[in-house]
């Protein structure tokens, strides 16, 4: 099996998604001839044509509301939120509309689009290049959250993503962009929207992430593996609807739960997957839920020393699972 | 400052000109009188405690079923806002399609009891479901019409994968207040609209007022209509309380739009003598006298003074459209109290789609 890069695999699943149906097409920012200013669309201009690689406006609400309007009109259209810090001008037509049309009339009207957006922190882009916006949006019912940590999925999560009747939120973790590579097929297969997983099996505790953060899961879980920490890894995939299922089975396995996240640490998706577990897995926990996430500041800051006090890495994960462990 | 308010003016044009005939312009006359029955009948209501909320079309009648009838009716897409009550009577909207969401009935076929009423959604007349926050719909509009433009470049790609494209482009209507052009969402879909050419009309209801905020706090220029301009579109002006010329320019606007010549913002001015809505005191901003006077913006007087005067209204016809007005709203009323409520339950339902029914395919 042929060796991609994340962006690589994302490329790929929308080449092929537009090749199989002629009603998907781009709009963004850039995405044309530039191809995106991450090359997510690389090729896609020229080999597609302008009507189906559209170089948007600069305004991100409108990217939305053009995509919902032309969802509602039969197309699927994969919008491209240039960076995640970007899409709160877009907040009402996802959250408001996007979000509700289904429910508001009475299950008549679906909106099968997709919005794309890198996220997350730890390549110098300060307070507006870096954020992570996905709790916002994992708490509105009516929206789908995915977050790829892996080239395999990323492909395979994006094309079910183009495919779902309803508003997607794709989420790529940039700084992995080009960074983690894996082994994706050529050709078509779909990873279903939903499901967890348990990239990693372990016995002493369960730490659960996505996204950037559980590619750095997985070095941590190497290291303390090391000194005898067995630790299991699930990676959530798929933020809303969240899989209760495999986030309860892990920790009857394992009795205890770090949750790592590079969000604010206050009501950041954790605090979700921590209330899951105090809620529903009560009886099978060992020790106290523990989070790691970003210090409750406004923005992951420029300045290196800085970003890296804000950013949870392999060391500081590797750290808060030997305090788990020693519970 | 009082908003000026133009006096009573009788209808000029003829509705031959514009290639009607007798028998619509009556038609027109049934919807807006039907509209502003079962509109009055709504404030009724609403005062008796027999429903929580009303948001009213009155006064914007002569927009609405001059602007429907504009419209190749089934055919186009419309993307309405909350006073567009006539609209979507003259677009085939049953009085009980309404009251059902008036009560928060089952049945109700807008949202399924879930949208406060006015919030018109009906999809066998094209009519696409909108929000409470203003102005979201336009840039959704703007896609709506932006997919038209693709079915057309993308024809046959469409076509070979089974999704028959229509000859003809849809046109796509959305409304609007003068309020809601301060959105940023009115100037981002005009921009896109610009852009693309889109197969759009814009119609404004310029109904003085934004709840209590009157139009020369909203905007520093005259006119709505003046902001076309900059966005490359066209902008017109017209009467909103004469049925004629609002179907006039939005006939005009939509044959543009059909033939690919790009979006029409209309301005249709009229004034809201009605509260914003039954939760709103108009008497806390603005005088008694000035909503006499802005009374003679009524469509629906100009409108049978014209009939009268084209001898294609008697008394007794207009009695008989009386009487039968008022029996199909009576009956309305009556199947919409008799209507159980919907379960509890059913608040759970329809949050995600399983399946795709998006689109307009073909020719219907």
């Amino acid at each position: 099996m042929p060796e991609k890069t994340l962006i690589e695999a994302i490329r790929e699943a929308i080449d092929e998604e537009m090749a199989r149906d002629p009603r998907v097409f781009v709009v963004g920012e850039d995405v044309g001839p530039r191809g995106g200013v991450f090359r997510a669309t690389m090729g896609l201009w020229q080999k597609y044509g302008e009507w189906r690689v559209i170089d948007s406006p600069l305004a991100e609400l409108s990217i939305v509301a053009i995509g919902i309007g032309a969802a509602l009109n039969g197309f699927r259209p994969i919008c491209e939120i240039q960076f995640a810090d970007f899409i709160h001008p877009a907040f009402n037509q996802i959250v408001n509309e996007a979000a509700r049309f289904f429910y508001r009339s009475g299950g008549v009207y679906n909106v099968p689009m997709v919005i794309r957006s890198p996220y997350g922190g730890g390549i110098s882009g300060g307070l507006y290049h870096s954020q992570s916006v996905e709790a916002f949006f994992a708490h509105v019912p009516g929206l789908k959250v995915v977050i790829p940590s892996n080239p395999y999925d990323a492909k395979g999560l994006l094309k079910a993503a183009i495919r779902d009747p309803n508003p997607v939120l794709f989420f790529e973790p940039k700084k992995g962009y080009r960074l983690i590579k894996g082994e994706v097929p050529d050709g078509d297969y779909i990873v279903p929207i939903g499901p967890a997983k348990v990239t990693r099996e372990g016995s002493d505790l369960t730490v659960f992430a996505y996204g950037m953060m559980h590619y750095y899961v997985l070095q941590a879980a190497e290291m303390v593996a090391k000194e005898g920490i067995d630790v299991e890894v699930v990676d959530l995939r798929t933020l809303a609807p969240v899989d209760k299922a495999t986030i309860l089975s892990s920790i009857k396995k394992t009795g205890k739960a770090l949750i790592v996240y590079e969000d604010n640490l206050t009501l950041g998706y954790g605090a979700e997957v921590a209330a899951i577990l105090a809620e529903e897995g009560f009886e099978y926990l060992d020790g106290p839920v523990m989070r790691l996430g970003g210090p409750d500041v406004p923005g992951v800051p420029f300045s290196p020393p800085m970003q890296d006090f804000f950013m949870p890495n392999p060391q500081k994960i590797a750290e808060a699972i030997r305090r788990l462990a020693r519970y | 400052m009082a908003v000026e308010v133009k006096e009573f003016l009788p209808i000029t044009q003829r509705h031959e000109d514009l290639g009607l005939s007798d028998e619509l312009v009556l038609q027109m006359y049934y919807h807006l009188l039907l509209s502003r029955r079962l509109d009055e009948r709504c404030w009724i209501l609403q005062r008796q405690g027999r429903v929580p909320f009303h948001i009213s079309g009155i006064a914007h009648e002569g927009i609405g079923v001059g602007a429907a009838y504009a419209l190749r009716r089934g055919f186009d897409i419309v993307h309405p806002y909350y006073r567009d009550l006539a609209l979507s009577i003259a677009l085939g909207m049953r009085p009980i399609e309404f009251m059902l969401a008036l009560f928060g009935k089952k049945g109700d076929p807008h949202s399924a009891a879930r949208q406060l009423p006015s919030h018109f959604s009906l999809r066998h007349l094209n009519i696409i479901s909108g929000s409470s926050p203003v102005a979201t719909q336009v840039p959704q509009a703007a896609g709506i019409a932006l997919a038209e433009v693709l079915k057309q470049k993308l024809r046959p790609f469409l076509e070979a994968a089974g999704f028959p494209v229509s000859q003809e482009m849809r046109v796509v209507l959305t409304t609007t207040g003068e309020g809601s052009t301060s959105e940023g969402d009115f100037h981002e879909a005009l921009n896109w609209a610009g852009i693309y050419r889109l197969p759009l009309v814009v119609l404004v209801h310029n109904n003085q007022y934004a709840i209590s905020v009157p139009v020369w706090k909203q905007m520093a220029v005259p006119r709505v209509a003046d902001r076309a301009a900059a966005y490359g579109v066209h902008g017109i002006v017209c009467d909103g309380s004469n049925v004629l010329e609002v179907y006039r320019v939005v006939r005009e606007a939509v044959d543009r739009a059909r033939a690919g010549e790009g979006t029409t913002l209309v301005e249709a001015v009229t004034y809201r003598w009605t509260p914003h809505s039954s939760d709103d005191d108009d008497r806390t901003y603005r005088t008694r006298e000035e909503v006499e006077r802005g009374k003679r913006h009524d469509p629906l007087p100009r409108f049978r003074d014209y009939l009268y005067r084209r001898s294609l209204l008697t008394q007794r016809l207009e009695e008989e459209l009386e009487e039968q007005v008022q029996a199909e709203v009576d009956e309305a009323q009556r199947l919409a109290e008799e209507m159980p409520y919907p379960d509890p339950e059913e608040a759970l339902a329809s949050v995600f789609a399983t399946e795709d029914r998006s689109g307009w395919w073909g020719q219907s």
